[in-house]
């Protein structure tokens, strides 16, 4: 492949991808009023659009269109960087996820325009052997988001939340990280291809050889709950607690820069679904296998995109099911039950694995 | 010819992070251009080949330890810093010998380095590679430099933790007979 070719496959995967991730948290949020109306025996909303369907497109207009408040106590730099921050960490998260197996594209030429040759490519933008460690990074450097629009807010609810979030984040960072080494260590490598090639098969002819079934359920529930607190959801949503901080560190934002804190939120909510589904539940592959080419060829995204809906509708669930935790019981939560039961995992892996081979 | 053009690049950024670091007055500016130092740093080792330790770079130094220092700055809520002249000693001993330790290192490398050059990439860096250099050569020193940072946590935690809090069942309920005395009166904390 020249490198022209490469740059213009990368382009476009970029641009299909980065689309598709938007428009997933845009309705994401319709998907989380419409369950949330529903669980509250309430229509949500129904005006605009059939089933409400374009009141993502009109709640954008809508925050554009917004005054953009700039408080004069505020430290204007760092207070315009903190939402900048956040959703390109969150977004850029997404880039080594892989989102079916390889597709053969074929020979695209219109008119007179330069032959490509055939070609195909991995559904994902790019596939690096470490993918699993670059998620966690950028996802690490996210906090900062959050941290600093607390304290540029220079308020003091904002740093509260902001206090608050980065504490929270640090601490189940820790077992979240170590849910995950129980899958690395069955799977031999921290590509996130290889970890899904490596769940392939069934056991006894119809379950999956998926990690949820094959020895890690407790590090899926353990990465469940982490994750939870990692993207600030109830019940782990004490930065944002309205009851006790107005809104947590976003609430000196206005208009498209509270947005933005929304849809790194949201997006934040994928990428954790998306881990999920690659890491416990198979990735693309799927109970059901077809004869027909184009179904085989479609059936893997569908499946992938259909466990990632399973994770968002959960996190509307579980919001609206469960209350919030009290901030001692939090931690305490997290560092006396999350992380010896994440390191009794490993533990118990690393010897079964061992034993094994 | 573009990864040397990047390495370049990257490098000076890094410099400047470090010497945005000395400058700026405030703190929160000083802890983001470290951050800036590490995330260039990570960028450097990818560079080099290594991967792995760009990828823990920036999850351990950039993604956590930086976020604690964060943190402590916020909870201080440390202002800016008073500017003074300096001393005179300062500038007359410390700028003659700043000049003259550049000078040494950099004479050192140039003509007293025994290494050859390495190309960019020649050096494995894969988290393979790693772990049988951790877990095989130098597993002594790894466990040895583990029971270290256990007894630092250890200290960290009896020196953290004021006796009474520890005698306390639950936080928020008074353990001791004076803080129940101070609660009756409405003075104690809730």
């Amino acid at each position: 492949m020249s490198i022209t070719t490469f740059i213009i496959i990368s382009i476009i995967k970029s641009a299909a991808v980065i689309g598709i991730l938007l428009t997933a948290v845009a309705y994401s949020v319709w998907l989380e009023r419409k369950v949330s109306a529903h669980i509250q025996n309430r229509w949500g909303p129904t005006r605009v659009g059939p089933f409400g369907l374009l009141q993502p497109l009109a709640d954008g207009v809508k925050f554009i269109f917004k005054e953009d408040l700039t408080q004069p106590h505020v430290y204007k730099p760092l207070y315009i960087a903190a939402p900048i921050i956040a959703v390109v960490f969150a977004i850029t998260s997404i880039s080594v996820i892989p989102f079916g197996n390889w597709v053969n594209v074929g020979r695209i030429q219109v008119g007179s325009s330069p032959d490509f040759g055939s070609w195909g490519t991995y559904l994902q933008i790019t596939d690096v052997n470490i993918g699993l460690l670059i998620v966690l990074g950028i996802t690490s450097m996210g906090v900062y988001g959050v941290a600093l629009a607390g304290w540029s807010s220079n308020s003091k609810y904002a740093l509260l939340g902001g206090l608050r979030a980065s504490a929270q984040m640090i601490s189940y960072e820790v077992s979240l990280g170590l849910s995950l080494v129980g899958v690395l260590i069955m799977a031999g490598s921290l590509s996130l291809r290889d970890i899904v090639n490596a769940q392939g098969g069934v056991f006894w002819h119809f379950i999956p050889r998926w990690n949820i079934f094959h020895g890690q359920t407790l590090a899926f529930f353990i990465y469940l709950i982490s994750a939870y607190a990692e993207t600030n959801r109830t019940p782990f949503d004490l930065p944002e607690a309205e009851s006790e901080l107005v809104a947590g560190y976003h609430t000196e934002y206005s208009a498209m820069k509270f947005a933005m804190f929304f849809m790194a939120e949201y997006a934040n909510m994928v990428t954790v679904a998306c881990i999920a589904t690659l890491l416990f539940l198979g990735g693309w592959h799927g109970p059901l296998i077809f004869t027909s080419p184009i179904l085989q060829a479609i059936m893997p995204v569908v499946w992938f995109c259909l466990k990632v809906f399973f994770f968002m509708f959960l996190y509307v669930w579980v919001r609206w099911t469960l209350p919030r935790f009290r901030y001692d019981q939090l931690m305490a939560f997290g560092w006396k039950v999350l992380l010896p039961l994440a390191l009794a995992n490993i533990v118990y892996t690393a010897l079964v694995v061992a034993w094994r081979a | 010819m573009l990864t040397l053009a990047l390495f370049l690049f990257f490098g000076a950024v890094c410099v400047a992070g470090a010497v945005n670091l000395l400058v700026q007055s405030h703190p929160i500016n000083s802890a983001l251009s470290l951050i800036v130092v590490m995330a260039s740093l990570a960028a450097e080792y990818l560079l080099l080949g290594a991967e792995f330790v760009a990828a823990v770079q920036v999850i351990v130094y950039a993604g956590a330890i930086m976020v604690l220092f964060l943190i402590t700055i916020m909870l201080l809520n440390a202002g800016k810093e008073e500017r003074t002249k300096g001393s005179r000693v300062a500038t007359l001993l410390g700028v003659p010998g700043v000049v003259i330790g550049g000078v040494l290192v950099a004479w050192t490398l140039i003509h007293r380095s025994d290494m050859g050059n390495v190309a960019i990439g020649a050096l494995p860096g894969d988290p393979k590679a790693i772990a049988r250099l951790l877990f095989h050569e130098f597993l002594l020193p790894f466990e040895v430099t583990s029971v270290l940072i256990l007894i630092a946590i250890m200290g960290a935690v009896v020196l953290a933790s004021r006796p009474e809090a520890i005698a306390r069942p639950h936080p928020g309920v008074p353990a001791t007979q004076e803080e129940r005395k101070l609660v009756a009166v409405g003075k104690g904390r809730s």
